[in-house]
């Protein structure tokens, strides 16, 4: 019996899922704070912009919270590759005839909705901060958020893709906030339900306020 | 009365661990419905011996649902359609007149298939081989008092102590992990004042041989909880890696990890 070098708990599969855990749970915690922050674009240009330089005004914050989120998405996307990498050989031979009979369609679909987030990601910066750009009939301005954000969701096709990028996130989500306790080994009988509820409840009023920032421009909530 | 009733059958023949396999179709003719699964298997064999044909091999032994033997894949879903059932176990007033039924064996790199439906599931055995025990001699059971037990602790014990090991959780697994079976073992020794001593070691060295084993990650499907003949929670799998968790955290020693077999 051949022995290999010592393990570390990030060299088990169960380790390396509280580590995608821990990466998700920081990106969740962010998506919340981006969409609270964000829903004020409601309030008119004003404040939306205030809200956007006050950000600006504090680079130390801005860039600490910058890296912290970049090292939980590149944490997060490694462990999937690696967790997959050897996934995908555990069953070589597939069954002819497979009925699924308790996961959901969120949790069958992770392996999708997570990639789609990681380009819709990469798009969504680089259409709004780095560089910024223009898909209509408009030049982004540097200091001008609010213009930017209407101007923005002025294109249907471009309200489409936010619309659609962020149901995936609340599928993704859904299963998310569930699966990560799981990881994390956060279970009890007396307060399963209780905090799985809680998770849920969050992923979804993240869902509800993300696809509702797009469509603002269209519902007449910002102008 | 007793029903009578002609199925047809799509079962996955293959001679041995090298040959490719394939489906091949057989009438079940004349099956009563009092009969179980493995019944009705053991009329189509009958037949096929008659025919002086291979008869299928599946694996089997108590008959009963409690040693973990049987199982196969039954349109789909390890060990049949009945909820906390062994496809020993299962009855087959459950299917119908006319019904064409699929049965593959558990499907998983770390299951070789050996004949037909039978695979090779030592890849648990290691698993248990590689912490699953209590190292002190077992004579005969303390006095009750001698050991108190929380009643909580005692139950989830129990609960987790009733799996048999037949892999249907494997098998159901869209990821083909062992997750289940590996934290049942692990949080019934957990739970127990036996298992105090070797705690840390034990699900450190159980969880390196199931990934040693090539069985893949837990992604919470839940489908292992719903096969399971055994009704065994996910909740177990929380505490293995709670247990994994701290264990990396305090554990002095270090662990290695065991290669495959
Ligand atoms: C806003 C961005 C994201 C958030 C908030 C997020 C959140 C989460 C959470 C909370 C989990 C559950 C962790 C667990 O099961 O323990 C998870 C799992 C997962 N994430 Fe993400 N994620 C994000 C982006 C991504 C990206 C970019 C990818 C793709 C590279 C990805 C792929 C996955 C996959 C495949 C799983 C399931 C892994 C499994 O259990 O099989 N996620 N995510
Ligand atoms: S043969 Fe023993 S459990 Fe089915």
């Amino acid at each position: 019996m051949a022995t290999q070098k010592a393990l570390t708990l990030l060299d088990t599969t169960v380790g390396k899922k509280a580590a995608l855990a821990v990466s998700g749970v920081i990106l969740f915690g962010f998506v919340i704070g981006h969409m609270l922050g964000n829903l004020q674009v409601m309030l008119g240009a004003e404040a939306y912009n205030a809200y956007a330089s006050g950000i600006k005004s504090k680079p130390l914050l801005l860039w600490g919270v910058r890296t912290v989120l970049v090292a939980a998405l590149l944490v997060h996307t490694v462990i999937v590759l690696e967790l997959y990498g050897k996934t995908i050989a555990a069953r070589p031979v597939a069954y002819k005839v497979k009925k699924h009979i308790a996961t959901s369609y969120a949790a069958m679909m992770m392996k999708y909705t997570g990639p789609v987030l990681l380009v819709y990601i990469i798009f969504h910066i680089a259409h709004f901060t780095y560089p910024g750009v223009s898909f209509g009939d408009y030049d982004p301005i540097a200091g001008d958020v609010y213009a930017n954000f209407v101007n923005a969701f002025r294109i249907p096709w471009v309200v489409a893709v936010y619309v659609i990028a962020n149901l995936m996130l609340g599928m993704h989500l859904y299963h998310g906030a569930f699966s990560m306790l799981q990881s994390v080994g956060l279970s009890h009988p007396r307060y399963n339900n209780r905090v799985k509820n809680i998770a849920r409840g969050l992923a979804f009023l993240v869902t509800a306020g993300n696809v509702l920032l797009p469509l603002t421009v269209f519902l007449g909530l910002a102008k | 009365m007793a029903r009578s009733m002609n199925l047809v059958l799509n079962v996955w023949r293959q001679k041995n661990a090298k040959d490719q396999g394939r489906f091949v179709r057989y009438d079940a003719k004349a099956i009563n419905d009092h009969m179980s699964f493995l019944e009705m298997l053991d009329v189509v064999n009958e037949d096929l011996a008659h025919k002086g044909e291979e008869p299928i091999a599946f694996d089997h032994d108590c008959r009963e649902g409690i040693c973990g033997s049987c199982g196969m894949v039954i349109n789909g879903v390890p060990h049949g359609p009945a909820k906390s059932t062994t496809a020993c176990q299962l009855h087959m007033r459950l299917f119908k007149d006319g019904d064409e039924i699929t049965i593959e064996p558990w499907r998983a790199g770390a299951f070789p298939v050996v004949r037909d439906l039978v695979v090779d599931r030592s890849a648990l055995d290691r698993i248990i081989q590689a912490g699953g025990y209590v190292s002190v001699r077992a004579g005969a059971a303390p006095e009750a008092n001698s050991l108190p037990v929380p009643k909580l602790d005692s139950d989830q014990a129990f609960d987790a102590a009733t799996c048999i090991g037949c892999g249907a959780c494997v098998a159901s697994c869209p990821n083909a992990s062992a997750a289940l079976f590996t934290a049942a073992k692990i949080s019934h020794l957990a739970l127990l004042p036996q298992g105090g001593p070797e705690r840390t070691d034990r699900v450190r060295k159980m969880v390196a041989q199931m990934d040693a084993e090539g069985f893949g990650h837990c992604s919470s499907h839940k489908e292992c909880e719903a096969v399971c003949p055994k009704d065994i929670s996910i909740s177990f799998i929380a505490k293995m890696n709670r247990e994994l968790i701290t264990a990396m955290s305090v554990a002095p020693n270090e662990i290695k990890s065991r290669s495959k077999g």
